[in-house]
């Protein structure tokens, strides 16, 4: 045995016992927050930032190109589909209705398509949107901060990106968000 | 019918467990042997009814009986017997199910062989073992119930997902499960422990072979998910710091931890306190890795289906199990005795810095994988912590332990000088630190030169020990040869454990430090080259499997113009699911394997080929296979045996020399 | 019926949109660019996948990414600023590592905390103090007794 000096271990303070617990509770506090946090969607860089400027392909002959010069002067939605998109299809009625009762002007982006099956997709569904471009490559979808589709960008009179709905847009949605934005934004000195 | 069967018995299952929890914890407290004979009768029946649930389940697969919503959604009729099986834990409520009939298992285990524990302390740990079993048979019955029938039978079912249909999946779950749940044992015994308020010697010489065998199991079922991640996902990645693989890292970190300070315990009967808070704080963490995968509170490649409700049950889950132990841990904590003191510097010493280092790793992890959760409930912002966080924050950690690990054989217990303590590596410290550089210099990586150097001051040390402790050189060789097969098993799994550590370290090293990669577009014909590799596309062919097509690549390869074999990557298509695969084609070897993957075709009709060299790769699995080899070895030390299946001789045997199985 | 593995969900996704992707003529890179794109590529994360970056992953939108990565590192941008462009697009999300800022600084400094307080543990727990070297007092005889039986002798160890 050797004689070097042994500590005796010290009696730790009663409260060091109680390190383990409170701090399992503030863990727990934040799982339980997590829970009602959705990990996939991401926050919105693009609010109350200019639109980008872009250069879309052209989809069909019938249907005007999208541009950034139309997105100025008034206020306008401007949607993220694609004819791969099952919630598209979904959404589409709602937009449908928009256009029909004329609420908003709304222009489409047809993200990573073919000129063919976008135009086919739109004559199978209807046209909600005053103009398309096409965006084969992301190039607009990226810049926009899109994670996937559809995505709805609220755009104001001066052309600056206000408000994005990611997923569909229901009855719902329209009612109590988007359209009281809208009509606030129309009463916005340009 | 079969169904019906299954759920009977899991209902049966769960009121056998209230009894378990309920009635030997009254009967220990009045001191009725009646009522505490209860729970060894009740594990054992529990185990019972749990194996016919969970046969009933898989015999519900084995009929494709589309009736049954998860072997629906789960199989098809063509799908070959051994996934039909498999696919029965390859799914949330199947896999839940395996979960509980582990922890039934262990629990019968205790009930079987735990004849020579006192009887309060025997019938507290079963009733505790219980209270686990109620909470995830609630969880399984309430929120995912295995049985749930449909209201109509489809014809064919949905199929299994072609990703799992892999040997490795029949492998990998039921050894993580045996690992994770494992842990629940020491858990129950600590429980026990703090409310009897002693632990006496022969605790720790109790708790010790259930900690390593679960940590055995849960060491094979991380090192074989790295390696099937490795051939299967195909980016020839083996360890993504993915939150999924977090949960079941942190386990194995602290387990790891607790393995050692088990060892103080029961060696010199000092750190009881530390090591029952760290049995509870390992359990914890198997729950909260269960909660990760199970409630989608993170994204993850490997999640299961997620569900915030059952989030919200295993959260209640964690609340009951980890905090009522915690709050017990905080009351009665004191009032187990701590034993002899130890310097600093001494076996304890060093096995205690060892366990801090770990705490400290496990909370790095922890930190790192709900960084995103914390910062989303604070300011709804989405950040995201990768691999850069953690090699930065865990390789010098690791680097720590590592040399720890080195001079830890070499301290005696309770007291020692740390200079000549140190003495014996000197020799080694040098050579490492030698080779250190060397690696450094040539392979022009300083974490390289790092890792490499300290996994050989390890091995070397190691060398250093077994010469030291046999006495190689100084007494007749066939003295040392006596000497050397009188060390106790543990002393070899010792010997096994820290060499797979330094293995392991060699591979993950050298893969972060030296993986080279190409990318090309080949026709038949061409080829592509990797450093003094050379990839010609040889041939393509479709074949058919069981229920897929498969497309298959293959590849000559030369070494320096010299032919070399060929390596065959393929992409299975499965129609039931719609969906592809990526068989890696891999030539393994020693120094390096070599990892050809395609990607879709080309442009122009041509494949995206992409290959890989990655050095010392294989190092990595040899290194965690050799790990838990280890662990298994000292798992039949006869010190083990004595306290875990017979009655214990009267005394402890002494063995001479000592043994260090740290 | 809810698909039950996220992954497949992926893969699914992914070989729908694989179509449009094959269309479009790929350029060729230098060597040295391709493999600046592809440390580039590995610190980015997929913004649709389950926690990929946008190198190892599959998803169209990974594609077009990893393609605009090596458009801007060809028109001349660093690699800093690659990964700006697309944090002020995606948000501090799509990196890989966290930069430092102030509601990352416990993740940063975390990791040196927990060593300090480990380190503090130790030290504070097995502090020597001159005290009488050998088993405490508070033993009582027979607890001594069973101590040793249980005790190993120390010789060797």
């Amino acid at each position: 045995m050797s004689d070097a000096p042994i500590s005796t271990q010290r009696q730790l303070p009663r409260w060091f016992a109680l390190i383990p617990v409170g701090a399992l509770a503030v863990i727990i506090g934040f799982f339980a927050v997590g829970l009602t946090r959705d990990p996939h969607t991401l926050p919105t860089m693009m609010v109350d930032r200019p639109m980008p400027e872009f250069q879309l392909q052209q989809l069909t002959d019938d249907i005007p190109n999208l541009t950034s010069d139309q997105l100025r002067g008034h206020v306008t939605l401007v949607n993220v589909f694609g004819s791969w998109c099952v919630s598209c299809v979904a959404e589409h009625p709602m937009l449908m209705e928009l256009s029909r009762q004329n609420l908003v002007t709304i222009h489409g982006v047809d993200w990573r398509d073919t000129p063919r099956e976008g135009a086919a997709w739109l004559n199978r569904y209807g046209n909600p949107y005053a103009s398309v471009g096409l965006d084969a490559d992301s190039r607009l979808a990226i810049d926009l901060g899109v994670t996937g589709a559809p995505e709805t960008f609220l755009v104001d009179k001066a052309g600056r990106v206000r408000y994005k709905q990611i997923g569909p847009i229901t009855e719902e949605i329209w009612e109590e968000t988007l359209a009281p934005l809208a009509r606030s934004l129309e009463e916005e000195p340009q | 019918m079969i169904a019906e069967i299954g759920l009977y018995c899991l209902i049966l299952a769960l009121i056998t467990s209230v009894a378990q929890s309920v009635l030997p914890m009254w009967g220990a407290y009045v001191r009725n042997a009646r009522l505490m004979s209860v729970a060894s009768s009740a594990a054992i029946t529990q185990l019972a009814l749990l194996l016919i649930s969970f046969g009933c389940l898989i015999l519900a697969f084995v009929r494709s009986d589309f009736s049954v919503e998860v072997v629906a959604a789960n199989s098809y009729t063509l799908q070959p017997l051994f996934y039909k099986i498999s696919s029965a834990w390859g799914q949330h409520e199947g896999s839940m199910l395996l979960w509980v009939l582990v922890l039934a298992l262990f629990g019968a285990a205790v009930a079987a062989f735990g004849n020579n524990l006192p009887d309060t302390f025997k019938a507290r740990t079963l009733a505790v073992q219980g209270m686990i079993g109620v909470a995830f048979l609630a969880f399984i019955i309430f929120t995912s119930n295995p049985f749930a029938r449909l209201p109509f039978a489809p014809e064919e079912g949905n199929g299994f997902n072609p990703l799992l249909q892999d040997p490795g999946l029949a492998f990998h779950p039921p050894m993580l499960y045996l690992g994770y749940v494992g842990f629940s044992i020491a858990y129950s015994f600590s429980v026990a422990a703090l409310i009897e308020g002693r632990v006496d010697a022969a605790w720790a010489r109790w708790v010790r072979p259930w900690v390593l065998a679960s940590w055995c199991f849960l060491t094979i079922g991380i090192t074989a998910g790295s390696l099937w991640a490795y051939y299967e996902l195909g980016w020839g990645g083996w360890w993504f710091w993915d939150p999924v693989e977090n949960a079941s890292f942190m386990p194995w970190l602290i387990g790891t931890a607790l393995l050692h300070s088990a060892l103080v315990v029961e060696r010199r009967h000092a750190l009881v306190n530390w090591t029952l808070l760290l049995s509870i704080l390992t359990f914890t963490l198997s729950l909260i890795g269960t909660f990760l995968v199970r409630s989608g509170v993170l994204t993850s490649v490997h999640a299961f289906a997620v569900d915030p409700s059952r989030g919200v049950f295993i959260l209640f889950m964690i609340l009951g199990a980890s905090g009522g132990a915690l709050a017990l841990y905080a009351i009665r904590a004191r009032t187990v005795q701590n034993g002899p003191p130890f310097a600093g510097v001494s076996r304890e010493g060093g096995i205690l810095a060892n366990n801090l280092l770990l705490l400290c790793a496990t909370a790095i992890v922890f930190l790192g994988t709900f960084y995103p959760l914390l910062i989303d409930a604070l300011t709804h912002d989405k950040i995201s912590v990768g691999p850069p966080y953690f090699n930065m924050a865990f390789g010098p950690i690791m680097l720590c332990v590592g040399g720890l690990m080195a001079l830890g054989p070499f301290l005696r217990w309770r007291s020692d000088v740390a200079k000549v303590a140190a003495k014996p590596l000197q020799m080694p410290a040098i050579t490492a630190a030698a080779f250190g550089l060397l690696v450094t210099i040539v392979g022009k990586s300083v974490p390289a030169g790092l890792g490499f150097g300290f996994a050989a001051l390890i091995a070397i040390g190691l060398v250093v020990w077994f010469v030291k402790r046999t006495r190689l050189g100084k007494v007749p060789f066939k003295q040392s040869a006596t000497m050397a097969r009188a060390f106790p098993r543990a002393t070899w799994g010792f010997l096994g454990a820290h060499l797979g550590f330094a293995i392991a370290m060699v591979g993950i090293t050298a893969m972060s430090a030296w993986e080279t990669e190409n990318v090309a577009v080949l026709r038949v014909g061409e080829s592509t080259t990797l450093g003094r590799y050379e990839f010609r596309l040889a041939s393509t062919d479709i074949t058919r499997g069981a229920n897929y097509e498969a497309e298959r690549l293959t590849f000559d390869v030369f070494e320096s113009g010299k032919a070399e074999g060929q390596i065959e990557s393929e992409r299975r298509f499965y129609p039931e699911r719609q969906s592809f695969t990526t068989e890696a084609g891999i030539r393994p070897g020693v120094l390096a394997n070599l990892y050809v993957v395609y990607s879709d075709a080309g442009p122009a009709g041509g494949y995206t080929v992409r290959v890989n060299r990655h050095p010392f790769a294989m190092w990595i699995w040899i290194g965690g296979f050799t790990i838990a080899g280890g662990g298994m070895i000292s798992l039949t030390d006869r010190r083990f045996r004595v306290a875990g299946l017979h009655k214990p001789s009267k005394a402890a045997p002494a063995i001479p020399g000592g043994t260090a199985a740290a | 019926m809810r698909p039950v593995f996220m992954l497949f969900a992926l893969l699914l996704a992914a070989q729908t949109l694989t179509a449009s992707a094959q269309e479009r003529a790929v350029p060729e890179y230098s060597a040295e660019l391709e493999a600046e794109a592809r440390e580039v590529g590995k610190s980015l994360r997929c913004v649709v996948c389950q926690n990929q970056s946008i190198e190892d992953s599959a998803a169209p939108l990974a594609a077009d990414m990893r393609q605009l990565v090596r458009e801007r590192l060809a028109a001349g941008d660093t690699p800093e600023q690659v990964r700006a462009f697309m944090t002020t697009r995606y948000g501090n999300f799509v990196l890989m590592k966290p930069p430092f800022q102030l509601d990352t600084l416990l993740l940063w400094l975390g990791p040196g905390l927990f060593l300090l307080l480990a380190g503090a543990g130790w030290f504070v727990y097995l502090r020597p103090r001159a005290q009488t070297p050998g088993l405490p007092e508070d033993l009582t005889a027979d607890e001594r007794l069973r101590l040793s039986r249980h005790l190993p002798d120390e010789a060797g160890s």
